[in-house]
């Protein structure tokens, strides 16, 4: 029983159903779309702070205290471009790209457990539903490159249809593993089941899901289709003004929508000592952010062909022998004793990487014509 | 090719990155903070001194780009008056041969970096333009005398990387020696 | 059913941010694959060996400053070399060790750009760029204190150099010495062991050897493709017999040796700064040359190993104040000539590597 559900249940008492059925629905949606907002916000200035120091600058440090309404002018300053759209594009489309890759991310924090009961909507097929619905913003990218009619904007929503396609795989293979030991698919009962952090039980599937996860918001090294010593902006190289904000906010809401899916799934949720839960949770949700922005700070990224055989050649056999193991230990171990499934996990991962270090070559390379 | 080293070279760049994350940072904050330039700055403009010079166009000939206009007429003590004295600093790349060649010290290159205009026809310096004034001061390129009269210049290598912390030298925000706008 | 495909016209630059300047590439792809390139240059040109040759011999020295902006002194070094060559000026022996010592701290700034715009162009976040701009930041000071200027220093002077060097140099030129390798060793850390750079520069664009030797290519480009030819040892000019070190030299002549053999030579350059400076002798340092120098007639060819390349200058004298031809051999241009047969066949980001690791410099390109 959600808190809104029982929000619900006392408004039953004294309004009509309707209005009882609709209310909280109301005050969950705008709840969770101001603090996914706020926080993708937060998320830009943080981002932005922490590469300069990565980098050893300052960053933005210019409006206000140390900077803190940086995003604030930035997102006036993007507000007010002039709105452009290409001559031969496609108009409907350039018009509809930027809410079909926006709005699927925005969904996703349905799901996302906050508190015990703090949760938009308990769906008992949660972690599927997630999966569903943020691969649907690959459409609203496919479209914004085809909408462009530019050459670059085309060859990223390509580059990033094949990207999404090959990760999704690898993805949903690590997550069967969480959900094998859970025996539930629901959210809030996978954060229910973690006496123990996932990570901790399960290494090799957090790695997979972790890189997978990176692949799929695209950043660094995989962010090959805003790849922009190759393709100049990618797929919103011909956005600018609101469209081009949206784009924007989208990718920083992928960012914090994985985050949340990875604190959920491997990092306990909002469980721990001492702190509030929703504390715990935005401790977690920002240190996961924290690595993805270390890894863009330092890595380069990879050329397309090798993306793919990583994804393929890599990541989804491991992902496959990871699951199987799983579903044995889960059912021949004793349930009793975690901590030797986690000695387990931790040596078998380490001797799978190194066995994989040695067998996986990544493929490509020229290409006669 | 193959992830021969099991991603050691990925975590050793990492922890690089890292270490950098708690190294002060080396930026200037540039408004706020000046660094002491060069004392043989050749800063974006030239100084001229009327009382040196004799008008005898040597500048204006080592120039690359005939960028120096001098016009004069013969005196009463068979001299040369200088009418006009002009430089173009829009054309002007720098170079500070007019002021090697000048056998009198009559011109010196400015010490200001800070000469951005909004309107070409302000970037052409006149005779009275050129003076030396408050904010216009001569750099010690070519001119040891003036050199040895600056302050030493702020230099990164001095930057003290374990006790953290900019240590460069600083100018405050002040009107003189030409650097406030 | 085969599909219908068919190879398209992409145009990169000359607005493209890895572009290095304004350059143009006609890139045709099919797919992500690279089928032709063509490059089309000439956005910078200035006709700077046109205008030279309205000018006195001194008073070109600042327009070569224009030509490889990222290495200037090593510019001005070129052509007053091949004006002493013309008019057999001696140079004072002080004047010969401050040249050593600013080219060599040239070839160290230009090759940090040049390692770190490399490193950019594979999609590293800026993160070594910034890095490695803060080592050449540290050069710049020094040549700031030199000669005044950041970027186009018009330092030499036919016969010497314009300025002794101030009292505070050394100690300092003496500080960045001794930092330097442990830098250069940070840069290995971040980048030179990266399984990712690994993956995306071995083996990608090479460059054979016969090819790089016919191309007429030079500097660390024909040095990655096993060529063992640097005109510092080759053809000595100024004292650089004097000073003790080796030439790197790549095997399979990819994008990463050229890379490799850039951090090599920083080193190397570090080890001839380490050299030359106690050997710097007292003295004078111009020779007395006059303002307008009028050499005898003949021509001239005089050439440097520059940061990018064999940098050559041509000059021809009819016994008057400036030359009657002035010829540039820029060392881009003529190693950018091989760089369609390097990418044929790979991917489009291949391109930009490959084009990245040649390193080149519009404003030498185009003059």
């Amino acid at each position: 029983m959600t808190l809104l559900e029982q929000f619900q249940l006392w408004l039953a008492t004294m309004w009509p159903e309707w209005a009882a059925y609709v209310t909280p629905a109301i005050v969950g949606v705008v709840i969770v779309i101001a603090f996914a907002l706020c926080m993708v916000i937060v998320f830009i200035y943080f981002e932005r702070r922490l590469l300069g120091r990565f980098q050893i600058r300052l960053g933005p440090n210019r409006l206000g205290p140390e900077g803190i309404f940086q995003p604030i002018a930035t997102a006036v300053k993007v507000l007010l471009k002039e709105d452009i759209v290409p001559a031969k594009g496609d108009k409907w489309l350039h018009w509809l790209a930027p809410l079909v890759v926006f709005v699927p991310v925005l969904m996703i924090f349905a799901v996302v457990p906050f508190w015990e009961g703090a949760i938009f909507i308990d769906l008992n097929v949660g972690i599927v539903y997630v999966v569903a619905i943020s691969s649907v913003s690959a459409v609203g990218i496919y479209m914004a490159g085809w909408a462009s009619n530019n050459k670059y904007a085309l060859i990223s929503a390509l580059r990033m249809v094949a990207q999404v396609v090959s990760y999704e795989l690898p993805v949903i293979l690590s997550i069967l593993g969480v959900v094998l030991m859970v025996g539930s698919l629901s959210m809030s009962q996978i954060v229910a089941a973690q006496t123990i952090p996932f990570i901790l039980l399960q290494p090799l599937g957090f790695i997979i899901f972790f890189l997978g996860a990176v692949a799929e918001m695209n950043r660094s090294p995989f962010d090959l289709l805003e790849a922009d010593s190759e393709i100049v902006a990618g797929f919103h190289t011909e956005y600018s003004g609101m469209k081009f904000a949206m784009f924007y906010l989208g990718e920083y809401c992928h960012a914090l929508a994985y985050s949340c899916i990875i604190a959920t799934l491997f990092l306990g949720g909002w469980r721990g000592p001492l702190l509030p839960p929703f504390l715990w949770l935005l401790i977690k949700v920002v240190a996961v952010f924290f690595v993805i922005v270390w890894i863009r700070a330092t890595l380069p990224r990879l050329r397309v062909d090798q993306l793919m055989s990583f994804a393929w050649k890599c990541l989804l056999p491991m992902a496959v022998i990871n699951l199987f193991v799983v579903a044995a230990e889960v059912l021949w171990l004793p349930e009793s004793l975690p901590w030797i499934m986690v000695v387990v996990n931790f040596a078998f991962a380490g001797a799978l990487i190194l066995l994989w270090s040695k067998l996986f070559t990544l493929g490509g390379g020229r290409v006669e014509v | 090719m193959k992830f021969e080293r099991y991603g050691i070279g990925i975590a050793k760049g990492m922890a690089l990155t890292f270490k950098h994350l708690f190294r002060p940072p080396i930026t200037v904050q540039y408004p706020e903070e000046k660094l002491v330039v060069s004392r043989r700055i050749r800063g974006n403009e030239l100084v001229w001194y009327p009382d040196r010079c004799t008008g005898c166009a040597t500048c204006a000939k080592s120039c690359p780009q005939g960028n120096i206009e001098i016009v004069t007429h013969v005196g009463d003590e068979n001299n040369y008056v200088v009418d006009k004295f002009e430089v173009d600093t829009g054309r002007c790349m720098f170079c500070g041969l007019c002021v090697e060649s000048c056998p009198y010290e009559a011109l010196a290159m400015g010490l200001s970096y800070e000469r951005a205009q909004y309107r070409r026809g302000q970037l052409v310096l006149s005779k009275e333009e050129l003076r030396l004034s408050d904010v216009r001061q001569p750099s010690g390129y070519a001119r040891p005398k003036i050199e040895a009269t600056l302050p030493e210049q702020s230099l990164l290598v001095n930057w003290d990387r374990e006790k953290g912390g900019q240590k460069l030298s600083l100018v405050p925000l002040s009107k003189k020696r030409g650097r406030g706008v | 059913m085969a599909i219908k495909t068919e190879p398209f016209i992409l145009n990169i630059g000359p607005q493209h941010p890895s572009t290095h300047g304004v350059f143009r590439l006609r890139a045709t792809l099919d797919g992500e694959v690279v089928v032709d390139v063509e490059p089309v240059i000439g956005y910078l040109h200035r006709g700077i060996e046109k205008l030279a040759e309205g000018r006195t011999y001194t008073q070109n020295i600042p327009f070569t400053d224009r030509l490889d902006y990222l290495a200037s002194i090593t510019n001005n070094l070129a052509y007053v070399l091949a004006v002493e060559k013309l008019a057999e000026v001696k140079v004072p022996e002080r004047a010969e060790y401050l040249r050593v010592i600013t080219a060599e701290m040239m070839r160290i700034a230009s090759h940090l750009m040049a390692v770190g715009f490399f490193l950019n162009d594979l999609g590293a976040m800026m993160t070594p760029v910034l890095y490695m701009w803060r080592e050449r930041e540290k050069l710049l000071d020094l040549f700031e204190m030199v000669c005044g200027q950041r970027l186009t220093y018009n330092y030499m002077r036919i016969g010497g150099v314009s300025h002794d060097i101030p009292e505070e140099f050394l100690p300092a030129l003496k500080r960045f010495v001794a930092e330097m390798p442990g830098f250069i060793d940070e840069y290995d850390q971040l980048l030179a062991g990266n399984e990712i750079l690994l993956v995306r520069s071995k083996g990608v664009g090479v460059l054979p050897e016969e090819l790089a030797i016919n191309s007429a290519a030079s500097g660390p480009v024909l040095r990655a493709s096993g060529v063992k030819w640097d005109i510092r040892r080759a053809d000595p000019y100024s004292i650089y017999d004097r000073f003790d070190f080796d030439i790197p030299v790549g095997s399979a002549g990819d994008c990463y040796d050229r890379y490799w053999v850039r951090v090599q030579e920083m080193r190397q350059s570090v080890r001839i700064l380490e050299q030359a400076i106690p050997q710097l002798p007292e003295g004078e340092v111009c020779a007395e040359v006059p303002r307008l120098l009028r050499p005898p007639v003949g021509e001239v060819y005089g050439h440097i190993e520059a940061p990018k390349g064999e940098l050559g200058f041509y000059l021809v004298s009819d016994n008057s104040i400036a030359p009657y031809r002035f010829r540039i051999r820029p060392p881009t241009l003529i190693n950018l000539t091989a760089l369609k047969d390097m990418v044929i066949g790979w991917k489009v980001a291949d391109l930009i590597i490959t084009f990245g690791s040649i390193d080149v410099c519009l404003g030498e390109i185009d003059r």
